[in-house]
Parts: structure tokens; C-alpha cells; sequence
């Protein structure tokens, strides 16, 4: 299997042609997580492009993405396999007579009778792939055993068929909004990536490369008013997508330089609680 | 390179990481894929294959920088002579790096001058200059000498005292009105000195990486690694934090309730299976032509128990008492209701300050201000604090009631007063002290918490956020 990224500054190169900007830790963990051929568990808060991470990258190495969105509840009949019953009972039904048991037997069990979901469809996939396990947090501790032998072997057992191992190996990357601890067995088989929010200069690059028309010093005006938001003690710091929602509206209402009247009017889109609104409104307007 | 690494991960095992012999060899795996010369991807590579907590990300960058930053040649100053050559060398760097040759010969300036040439790297947040005047400064200010058993707390506060950073913003804002500018407007102004903050912040870390350099070069990587070490987050002793330390416990506190709070509700929807629920089950049997086909069941739902906090705030104990009533009403839906009481040798009810706001920090800020805890000196009597809640509560402890009593029963040898814990184990559904004492001090001198704790369901040592967390956890 060939590498797909030469280097860490290619990683980094090709998620700027589709506009991700990338640090140096994203860049490095992800070319790692091609040349080791392990999983990367991407952790941080809300908002910092943790799963555009994994689209991006599909996107530039012309892989499909296939998307597990995990959930309380989810189990693996809806995350690995599930067998077609209702297939599988007219079979039975379509010749009674002339098939003997056995026949019967080893034909329902069969791959045509197999409902592939995200994680064996990832694994039997012909072509470059990118798996996406979303919000793995989420799901109970006991089916995250689910994932272990997916994410270390790439192989999926199924008691009526066997292992079925994995074509080529995918690129894996879960996300984690750490509203739980994770398994010492996830984290041990993973790489871990923690995304934090951007610093000021690649904010302001995020922006100018994602708002289309913005200029120079609006987008500048942009990212330093985020970090004063952010540094205050908040009960939700703004997140990037916000930053890029805010900037797009700015752009929409014609503005080219905020001043603190305008930043306090539209600070609503920025922050979603209204305690933090309004201390956010008070340290804009005071000098100090 | 291998001792290296095994010396590394064995300081990262020391300094608490949980790096298991897996997460090693990936890591070794790692670092061959990665060119040598490329420090941050090293290093990435590294934090990725050990490290898979955030808030460990911090203590292993320190040890990274003891063991990995700074074995390069040119940090090998052994003797005076080295260093001036190496100074030499870093001149010569900065000013090729710059093209103005107006910071050479740095050795030479006076004090003034070098404030004035920091003030302006400031103001035009010029990162070559600013590292090279932090060297310049541990140099001339800090007076390390080799072999010195000073920690590096020490060189760190010579060094900035010389600077007066403090002094720096209010003279730049002068340079700026001296250079011409037009006075900004508010919001500008703000940013701007945001902007300043944020630089002068990070002069600082430049510093204080320059110290730790040179100690290294002084005195080796592992002697360094250990004086460094620093605890955890969720191991850093209430009563002993310093003020970096309370910052980072208060971070570390947010994620922590999400957390808890998150568990808490999932344990209390998936208990175990009750008995059977004849109308549910009759309703769905509908779908299988009135055959009892999916038999359902009736979930037990617990009820959420009700809590009485009542916290000793007395000097010694503040901080232990302020993390367990944010952690207590950060995850409050999980309790039926919260009621807090806070004392030293009197006693006061602070529900009403957190009703009032929903900024918990402003509600312990009020808390430490407002409530009236003071009854004779101000000295902790927990037998007169006791007395007065149960005078004027002990109506409103019922059989729901959990009470949680906080603080080192260090009484000043007053009245005990055991037997209002007494009564109150006799009313409550449960009665837990938490002390943030270490066991081993426990019963000596003033503190009598073996007579107050044998009235109670149990006595618990809360030193720091992971026992804090635990006992939480037990309680909801």
C-alpha cells in the first residue's frame, strides 16, 4: 500500500488547496496516522473542525468518506452488520420443497444476505477510504468495545461467515467532544490529536479564506476581538464556526470597521447565553 | 536515542502519565517516520503516541523541553568562555535574522537602552528580537551561577523584578501618544492592549524557557525533569495550590462537571430493569395481534436527593470549600435542590446568591464578600456554627436531606458540639464530612474530626479534584 502523504508540509499543503487550514500538530498527526496506519482520536471543544478535519482530508486524497454518527443506543447492527431477515425468509420461502436443510442453511447465510453498515462497509470498500467516527463520546462505555477490533486488527468477525479483513487500510479519525472519559483500550489504539481553538493569526487566515470578499482589516479586527472575547470567563467561548458566522454577517450589513456599538449588536451571534452576552458587552464598551 | 527515549517516558511516568508499554513502542514506531531535524512534528509525534489527555498536554511539554529542546549543541554552555562565544553567535543570528544591525553588541547597552529596544519589540511584536532580549536579560538580571541549589522560581523573579513589566504597558501607551498617533477609540484601545497583554505574556514564557535552558545545561535533564515536575490538574492539593495552580484547577473544573454531570444523568436512566409494566405491555402487545410478545418493564427512577452544603470558609480551607460548592452547583439538576451554608464562628445560608446569578464565580465572589460568617474573632468554632444551623435549619432536615459538612474540624479547642452531628444522622437520609486534610493530619492538634466523624456516614479525604470527583459521583 502506497503512502498517501509524502511529508508533513504536503499534509499541511493539500488542506490548504481546499481550505483547511492546518497547524503543525494537525498536519504532523494526520501524516502520521497515514504511515503508522492507526486511528486518530480528535478531541476538543465544539466548534474547532474536528470533523472538517476528516472531510478535508478525504477530500484531498480522493477518498469516500463514510460517516458513523455515534449516539446512546447505537449497537452493531446498526454500526457493523445486520443480517437481512426479511430477504432471508423468502428464501426460505420461494422453493420449500426443493433445496434440502443444509443448502438452505449455508445459502441465507451468505454475503448477499448481509446488510453492511459504516464500519464493514469501510472495511470491504475497493477504493481509498476515510472513516468517520463522530462524537464517539457519546455512545456507551460497553460499545465502544465495538470499535476495538475495528480500529486495531481492521478486521470484522462475523460468527456465520468468518473475518473478513479489511481490503486496504482506512484513514480513521474519531471525534470526541470529551463529554466523558474514553476507554484506556480506545485511547491505547489510537493517535490523540487534541484540536484547541485557533491563535490570532490563523483565525484571521481562517477567516480570510473562508468568508469570500473580506478584507485584510476587517478580518484582522475580526480574530483579535474573538481572543478578548475568548479570554474572558465565559460559559461558552466563541467557536471557529462562529467567528466565521460573525464575519459573514458583518459582510452582509456592509460593515468594514467594527466599532464597539456595532460589535455589541451583533456579539448575539458570537455567544448563545445571555450572561455571557452581556459581560462580553460590558468589557467591549469599557476602556479598560 | 533509545536511553533517551526510555529516560523520557519513564519521566513522563513520574511525572503521572499513564504511558503504557503500547503507547511506547508506537511512540518509537513514530519517531522513525518523522525526520529528526523537524522538532515540532517530534515533538507532535511524541505527544500523540503518549500523551491522550489535553490537560496532561501541559506537563509533557515540559518534560519534552528538559529532555528533547534542549540537548542541541548550542545550548552546551559549560563554562563562562561558551557562553560569551555562544552570545557572540546569537548576535551574529539575530541580526542576520533582522537586517537592521541596530541590536548589536547587546552586552554593551545600558539598562535604558534595553528597556527601550524590549519596548519596542514589544510594540512591533517582533518575535526574533523579544527571544533575543529575554537571553539578554536572564544574562545580565537573573545572576545564575553554576551549581547554585536555588530553584528556578528564584532566577524567574530576579529577573522580572529588573524588568518592571508591570510598568511596560502604561509606557508604551506613552510612546504611542509621544510617536504622533491618533488617540484611539475605545474598542481599538482595548484590542490594542489585549494585543500588548498577550506579548508581554509571552516575554515572559520566553524568560522563563531561557531560565530553564540554562539550568538544564547546568545541571542535567534528569536532575531538571524533577524539580520541574509539577502535579497534575486533578492532583494539586487544595490547601497547597498556588495562585497558577488555582487557575488551572478552575479550568480543569468546567470539563469535569460536563463530565460528571453527563455520567450522573446516563447512570440514572439505565438502571436496572424493574418489574414488569402491565399497561405498557398490553399497549404494545396491539402490535402483535394482543400477543404479549415485547414484555415491558417499569424503570425504577430514584429520586434525586436533596443536599445541604455546609462549608467552613475560614482561611485555611476557602479554596477546598469554593471547588466543592462550584462542583456541587455546576452539576445541581442532578439534586432535587441545593441548599448552602457558609461559616467560620457564625453562620449564613448562600442559596440565595447562586439563585440569584447564574455566574457561579460571581456567586462565590459574593459569597467570600457578602456573607456573614463572623461572629466573635473570626477564628473557626465549628460547635458554635453547628448550633446556630440547627437552630435555625434543623426543621428543614428531613429524611431526603443528604448534609455534607466541609472543613478541617480544626476548632481552636471551642466546644465541640458532636451533638448536633448527632441529631442531625438521626434526621438526614446521610450525613458526610469531607476534610482536605491528608489522613495523616488528621486528630492532631485542634482538628477533632474523629469526634464529629464518628456521628457521621463517613468521613472522606478530599485533597484534590480526583477524590472531590469521586465522592460527587458516589452521591448523586
Amino acid at each position: 500500500m502506497g503512502n498517501r502523504f509524502d511529508s508533513v508540509q504536503a499534509v499541511r499543503d493539500g488542506l490548504k488547496r481546499v481550505n483547511y487550514l492546518a497547524d503543525d500538530g494537525i498536519a504532523s498527526v494526520a501524516f502520521l496516522a497515514d504511515r503508522l496506519g492507526k486511528p486518530v482520536l480528535v478531541e476538543g471543544p465544539a466548534g474547532t473542525g474536528k470533523t472538517q478535519l476528516a472531510k478535508s482530508i478525504a477530500d484531498i486524497t480522493g477518498a469516500r468518506l463514510i460517516r458513523l454518527q455515534c449516539y446512546e443506543g447505537l449497537d452493531e447492527s446498526k454500526a457493523l452488520y445486520e443480517w437481512n431477515y426479511k430477504k432471508q425468509l423468502l428464501r426460505i420461502q420461494v422453493d420449500k420443497n426443493n433445496d434440502t436443510w443444509s443448502e438452505v442453511h449455508d445459502d441465507i447465510f451468505s454475503e448477499e444476505f448481509l446488510l453492511t453498515r459504516p464500519l464493514l462497509e469501510a472495511i470491504r470498500a475497493d477504493q481509498p477510504v476515510v472513516l468517520l467516527i463522530d462524537e464517539v463520546d457519546r455512545v456507551e462505555v460497553e460499545t465502544e468495545a465495538l470499535l476495538l477490533e475495528i480500529l486495531s486488527e481492521y478486521q470484522v468477525s462475523i460468527p456465520e461467515l468468518g473475518t473478513i479483513t479489511a481490503t486496504q487500510i482506512p484513514l480513521v479519525f474519531l471525534t470526541s467532544n470529551n463529554t466523558r472519559e474514553l476507554s484506556e483500550a480506545l485511547k491505547r489504539r489510537c493517535l490523540y490529536l487534541h484540536v484547541d481553538y485557533p491563535d490570532m493569526d490563523r483565525e484571521k487566515e481562517i477567516v480570510l479564506a473562508k468568508v469570500e470578499g473580506i478584507t485584510d482589516h476587517l478580518a484582522d479586527q475580526i480574530a483579535r476581538i474573538v481572543r478578548s472575547i475568548r479570554q474572558l470567563d465565559l460559559k461558552k467561548a466563541p467557536s471557529v464556526s462562529e467567528t466565521i458566522d460573525w464575519a459573514r454577517t458583518l459582510m452582509l450589513l456592509g460593515i468594514e470597521h467594527i466599532d464597539a456599538e456595532q460589535a455589541k449588536e451583533t456579539l448575539h451571534i458570537l455567544l448563545k447565553y445571555q450572561t455571557d452576552i452581556a459581560k462580553a458587552a460590558k468589557e467591549l464598551s469599557s476602556d479598560k | 536515542m533509545l536511553d533517551l527515549m526510555s529516560g523520557f517516558v519513564a519521566e513522563l511516568r513520574n511525572a503521572g502519565l499513564p504511558v503504557s508499554l503500547t503507547e511506547n513502542l508506537d511512540a518509537m514506531e513514530a519517531i522513525k517516520q518523522i525526520p529528526l531535524e523537524d522538532r515540532e512534528a517530534f515533538k507532535w509525534a511524541l505527544g500523540a503516541t503518549l500523551v491522550k489527555n489535553a490537560a496532561h498536554w501541559r506537563a509533557f511539554e515540559t518534560v519534552f523541553e528538559v529532555y528533547f529542546s534542549l540537548r542541541g549543541p548550542e545550548y552546551a554552555l559549560k563554562d563562562d568562555e561558551d557562553a560569551g562565544d555562544f552570545w557572540r553567535e546569537m548576535q551574529e543570528q539575530m541580526r542576520q535574522g533582522e537586517g537592521k544591525g541596530g541590536a548589536g553588541g547587546m552586552d554593551s547597552l545600558t539598562q535604558e537602552e534595553l528597556m527601550n529596544l524590549l519596548m519596542r519589540a514589544l510594540m512591533d511584536g517582533d518575535q526574533a528580537m523579544m527571544r533575543a532580549l529575554a537571553k539578554q536579560a536572564v544574562q545580565r538580571f537573573a545572576g545564575m551561577e553554576p551549581g547554585r541549589p536555588v530553584g528556578g522560581t528564584y532566577y524567574l523573579y530576579r529577573t522580572l523584578r529588573n524588568l518592571d513589566l508591570d510598568n511596560m504597558m502604561s509606557k508604551i501607551e506613552q510612546a504611542k501618544s509621544n510617536d504622533g498617533q491618533e488617540p484611539l477609540e475605545d474598542l481599538e484601545r482595548r484590542l490594542e492592549n489585549d494585543e500588548m497583554q498577550h506579548r508581554i505574556e509571552k516575554f515572559k514564557q520566553e524568560i522563563e524557557a531561557e531560565i530553564r535552558r540554562r539550568l538544564v545545561a547546568d545541571r542535567g535533564a534528569e536532575a531538571m525533569a524533577k524539580t520541574l515536575r509539577k502535579p497534575l490538574p486533578e492532583d494539586v492539593e487544595f490547601m497547597h495550590a498556588s495562585r497558577d495552580e488555582m487557575q488551572s484547577l478552575k479550568k480543569a473544573l468546567y470539563p469535569l462537571t460536563r463530565k460528571l454531570a453527563a455520567r450522573l444523568a446516563r447512570k440514572r436512566r439505565h438502571g436496572r430493569k424493574g418489574p414488569l409494566d402491565f399497561r405498557n405491555t398490553v399497549r404494545h402487545s396491539l402490535n402483535y395481534g394482543g400477543v404479549p410478545a415485547e414484555p415491558k418493564f417499569k424503570y425504577p427512577r430514584p429520586a434525586k436527593p436533596e443536599l445541604m452544603v455546609v462549608a467552613d470558609i475560614s482561611g485555611s480551607v476557602a479554596a477546598f470549600a469554593r471547588f466543592t460548592l462550584m462542583l456541587v452547583y455546576a452539576i445541581q439538576g442532578q439534586f432535587s435542590k441545593v441548599r448552602s451554608f457558609v461559616f467560620i464562628d457564625g453562620l449564613d445560608e448562600v442559596t440565595e446568591y447562586f439563585k440569584a446569578t447564574e455566574d457561579i464565580t460571581e456567586a462565590i465572589h459574593r459569597v467570600n464578600t457578602e456573607a456573614d460568617v463572623v461572629w466573635v474573632d473570626g477564628h473557626s468554632d465549628y460547635g458554635h456554627a453547628f448550633e446556630v444551623f440547627w437552630e435555625r435549619y434543623g426543621k428543614d432536615v428531613g429524611p431526603k436531606t443528604t448534609v455534607l459538612l466541609l472543613g478541617d474540624a480544626r476548632n481552636n479547642y471551642h466546644a465541640a458540639q458532636s451533638w448536633v452531628v448527632r441529631e442531625m444522622r438521626h434526621r438526614a437520609r446521610h450525613v458526610y464530612w469531607l476534610n482536605p486534610e491528608p489522613r495523616s493530619y488528621w486528630n492532631t492538634g485542634d482538628s477533632i474530626v474523629g469526634e464529629y466523624g464518628s456521628h457521621t456516614d463517613g468521613v472522606h479525604e478530599c485533597r484534590n479534584l480526583r477524590q472531590l470527583e469521586a465522592f460527587v459521583e458516589k452521591l448523586a
